[in-house]
């Protein structure tokens, strides 16, 4: 360790006054901006309990000198600086959550003059997650350390890791007259190679990710579609709006936890699901028995009716709820993320999402396969006539399986309720997509709508870095056009003789 | 039966009256222009507004009609009749965009500083390069997705949903920047057409005197296909197309010629919308104004060549005056007008006009 430092810094502490901490507020307030930065680099190489009130003050923008608080000026540079001091208190924080963010803070931002202070914490520090977190913030700053020893240890500790941060610190060593002892600079470039190796792997991972969850958000808006469409025919152009209603349910459900019992709200969702369900289904049966029930054997006017249908409903929460999106906050059991890899964070939101579409899936396949209902479904789907000879009640099926369809979208939306903007829009942005994992996936099968979505999800993450999120839409829908010359009843396909 | 008294009036009056009305309303239609010619201190002067208006009427008309001619013939319904629109009114849109800024740059390319034409505006500042254009941009795209669609028989809703997602995509590209487009603000700021200032009322009267022309032309063109054995064989295929190819017909064919057609009808409206309206982006490709232009001619009465011509006039009527008049209330009246007219009105105006012995 440099030694000529800790003298230095002893010397300084020598220097200072007894009582200085209780002045510095004052010379604070009293000095001018580059004054102040000095002050500031000194107290984060220096943190004591003393200060901690000081800084978070600063924080505020605020000081309060003599009692008097004042607003201060600040410019981006001081506060960077204010961060770090912060950061360098947190690290004498008893919690290890702290002391580990104060640390990833600290990896960005820390002051050469920091070094001393942060070998002394690397060594007292206990948790592993925030040893390993200072040991690279520390990592960063012997870099720039006169003895080629430190710098090629650091430079492995560096390599070792796959932060993204470590691959920009090893770029800037590895240009041109930055290092130049030979060893180090081999070190360094092995050690990039490899953070960059694990960068690429946490990227794919990533991507995979989101294209799963793009996914089974699509198979949440498209499964109900796919039952009704394979059932009657018809495309319902209103599906969009009930994964709308559904989140406007979640709203509504969220302001009545609020007013009534705001110790549960952390539940909401929870009691939204099966409101969603009640309130679509009904909106689904009702549709199905005023207005679609006339129109069976005329596809193309249920798909005009239904988007009047959308039109109206859109307009209707426009005028209750207000054009503007209404604001659903997340539980906090729904909020951050599962750090996995150090460039690939999984959003909890997400991951429950892709479960709960795979639960909806389950539930659905049950119902469509083990009980009289589903039964009842899967004959009509296949040969509604000879249904209906056996006995089976068709109006009524139509009727029942409309509702589960908009009901499951509903269920949807409280999903989408939780990772995007709520608005009357919604539906819109949703209804091409799903209507597209319909067309791929075929009708009929579960099966096909769950590839399908997945499918499309996936290809479109895939595409969306390379080639842009447009032209990668446009490449999968000529994608799915040509798909259909070779199969024009979609993935999976009842086999059948009817024939019109 | 109870009926409004019109209503039996008409109904027993006839083809005789459909005749003199449609005389009537083309003698309106080809005197606006000159009316609107007249000093303004006249009382028979027509305000620009009221031409500029009526103008983008007639071009939605022929849009219904072209719609008319593959969903009431051949019984497809296209959702993405707008993107073929706003492809016509775009190619016109370069035109005009040349015009206005000489032989710099179009003023959006600077702002992206792009430092030359890309290649696709090659030869652009030539109006006949660009009315080329206006038919083989939508014409080519027409019968390379229709090719591929007829040929693995996807209809009915299926087919509705690819044009919809078709129309789609080309709002997305055609809102980027790079597309070379325009983005968002699409073409706006024309100056001139052909050397005439294109706010001039003279201006103005021809392209109107245009648009009727190209509407009375494109009424004969589908009044001629839909008396040939041509138009017969289009509704067979709308009413039992596997009955049609076991009697040895192959439908591809006909499908695609009609549906190329109707692109060329739609690019062509385009094209003179443009200039009337003063301005085209990527908005008129959302599927919402496609399936728009379906409930025009629904309310009108499909398979008929009038009544797209009367819904679309009626529908945009009710639009000018309910956007100003109560805006938040016009799409519920357009979601009930949808309703209505499928659940109650299957042949559309037309058809409670004719008499009910033809029906």
């Amino acid at each position: 360790m440099p030694t000529a430092l800790y003298r230095f810094i002893f010397a300084c502490l020598l220097l200072l006054p007894p009582g200085a901490y209780a002045d510095d507020a004052g010379d604070f307030a009293a000095a001018d901006n580059s004054r102040q930065a000095q002050l500031l680099e000194s107290w984060a190489a220096q943190p004591t309990a003393e200060r901690a009130a000081l800084i978070n003050d600063l924080q505020q923008g605020q000081i309060s000198v003599d009692g008097q608080s004042k607003t201060l000026r600040l410019n981006n540079r001081l506060r960077g600086l204010i961060e770090t001091a912060q950061a360098s208190q947190q690290l004498l924080a008893p919690d290890p959550k702290l002391r580990l963010a104060a640390a990833l803070q600290l990896q960005k931002s820390a002051k050469p003059a920091q070094l001393a202070f942060l070998g002394r914490q690397l060594a007292g520090e206990t948790d592993s997650t925030a040893h390993s977190a200072l040991s690279l913030a520390l990592a960063n700053l012997q870099l720039v350390d006169p003895d080629p020893a430190v710098r090629l240890a650091a430079v492995r500790l560096l390599g070792e890791t796959g932060e993204p941060l470590a691959r920009t610190r090893l770029e800037t060593l590895l240009q041109d007259g930055v290092e130049t002892d030979a060893k180090v600079r081999i070190a360094a470039e092995t050690g990039l190679a490899q953070v960059k190796r694990k960068l690429l792997i946490g990227d794919l991972l990533g991507q995979a990710f989101s294209g799963l969850s793009l996914g089974s958000i699509l198979l949440l808006a498209a499964l109900g579609l796919a039952i009704t469409f394979g059932l009657l025919g018809v495309i319902n152009m209103a599906h969009g709006e009930m994964l709308m209603l559904g989140a406007y349910s979640t709203y509504c459900v969220q302001l009545l936890f609020q007013r009534f019992a705001p110790g549960a709200i952390e539940f909401y969702p929870l009691l939204a699901l099966p409101v969603a369900f009640f309130v679509t289904a009904c909106v689904g049966m009702l549709v199905e028995r005023t207005i679609i029930r006339h129109l069976y054997g005329r596809p193309l006017e249920t798909l005009l009716a239904t988007w009047g249908i959308s039109l109206i409903l859109i307009q209707l929460v426009r005028v209750l709820f207000g054009a503007q999106n209404v604001e659903v906050a997340n539980p906090a059991w729904l909020s951050g993320g599962l750090q996995v890899l150090p460039n690939l964070v999984l959003p909890y939101n997400r991951l429950v999402i892709i479960v709960f579409a795979l639960a909806v899936v389950f539930l659905t396949w049950l119902l469509l396969n083990k009980t009289r209902l589903g039964l009842n479904v899967r004959a009509v789907t296949q040969n509604r006539n000879m249904a209906a000879c056996c006995g089976v009640p068709t109006g009524r099926v139509d009727m029942l399986a409309f509702g589960l369809g908009s009901g499951i979208a509903g269920l949807g939306g409280v999903a989408l309720s939780q990772v995007g903007n709520v608005g009357p829009d919604l539906g819109q942005g949703y209804i091409i997509d799903s209507f597209l994992v319909v067309v791929l996936g075929g009708v009929g099968q579960l099966a096909g709508t769950v590839y399908a979505a997945f499918g499309l999800g996936i290809a479109n993450k895939i595409l969306e870095p390379q080639i842009g999120a447009v032209l990668g839409k446009i490449l999968i829908l000529g994608l799915i056009i040509l798909f259909i010359q070779k199969r024009p009843q979609g993935l999976f396909a009842l086999k059948g003789r009817v024939i019109d | 039966m109870n009926q409004p008294l019109l209503l039996t009036a008409t109904q027993k009056a006839g083809p005789a009256v459909t005749a003199t009305v449609g005389g009537l309303v083309l003698l309106v239609l080809l005197a606006l222009p000159l009316l609107s010619l007249l000093p303004a201190d006249s009382p028979f002067q027509v305000s620009a507004y009221t031409l500029t208006l009526t103008g983008k009427i007639l071009c939605y008309a022929i849009v219904a009609l072209a719609l008319d001619l593959v969903w009431g013939y051949a019984g497809l319904l296209s959702l993405g009749h707008g993107l073929f629109f706003a492809l016509g009114g775009y190619a016109m849109g370069m035109y005009l965009m040349r015009q206005a800024s000489g032989d710099e740059l179009p003023a959006f390319m600077t702002f992206l500083s792009w430092t030359e034409l890309p290649w696709y505006w090659t030869g652009t500042e030539h109006f006949w390069w660009a009315m080329c254009l206006v038919v083989l941009a939508p014409g080519l795209l027409a019968l390379v997705f229709g090719f591929f669609a007829f040929r693995s028989r996807i209809k009915g809703v299926y087919f509705s949903i690819m044009t919809q997602a078709l129309t789609f995509a080309g709002m997305l590209l055609f809102f980027r920047n790079e597309t070379g487009f325009g983005g968002n603000n699409g073409f706006t700021n024309f100056r001139s057409i052909l050397g005439f200032g294109i706010t001039e009322p003279g201006t103005r009267a021809a392209l109107f005197f245009a648009t009727v022309m190209l509407l009375v032309a494109s009424l004969f063109l589908g009044w001629r296909l839909a008396r040939s054995k041509f138009g017969r064989v289009l509704t067979a295929l709308r009413d039992a197309e596997n009955r049609l190819m076991f009697c040895g017909y192959d439908p591809r064919g006909f499908k695609l010629f009609v549906w190329v057609l109707s692109a060329v009808l739609c690019g062509l409206a385009g094209a003179l919308y443009v200039p009337q309206v003063g301005i085209i982006n990527p908005g008129e490709m959302s599927p919402t104004n496609s399936i728009e232009a379906a409930v025009w001619v629904a309310l009108g009465g499909r398979g008929t060549l009038i009544g797209p011509l009367l819904g679309a006039g009626v529908v945009n009527g009710m639009k000018s005056w309910f956007t100003v008049a109560f805006p938040e209330y016009w799409l519920f009246f357009l979601g009930a007008l949808f309703i209505v007219v499928t659940l109650y009105l299957p042949k559309g105006v037309i058809g409670l006009l004719k008499k009910r012995g033809e029906q």
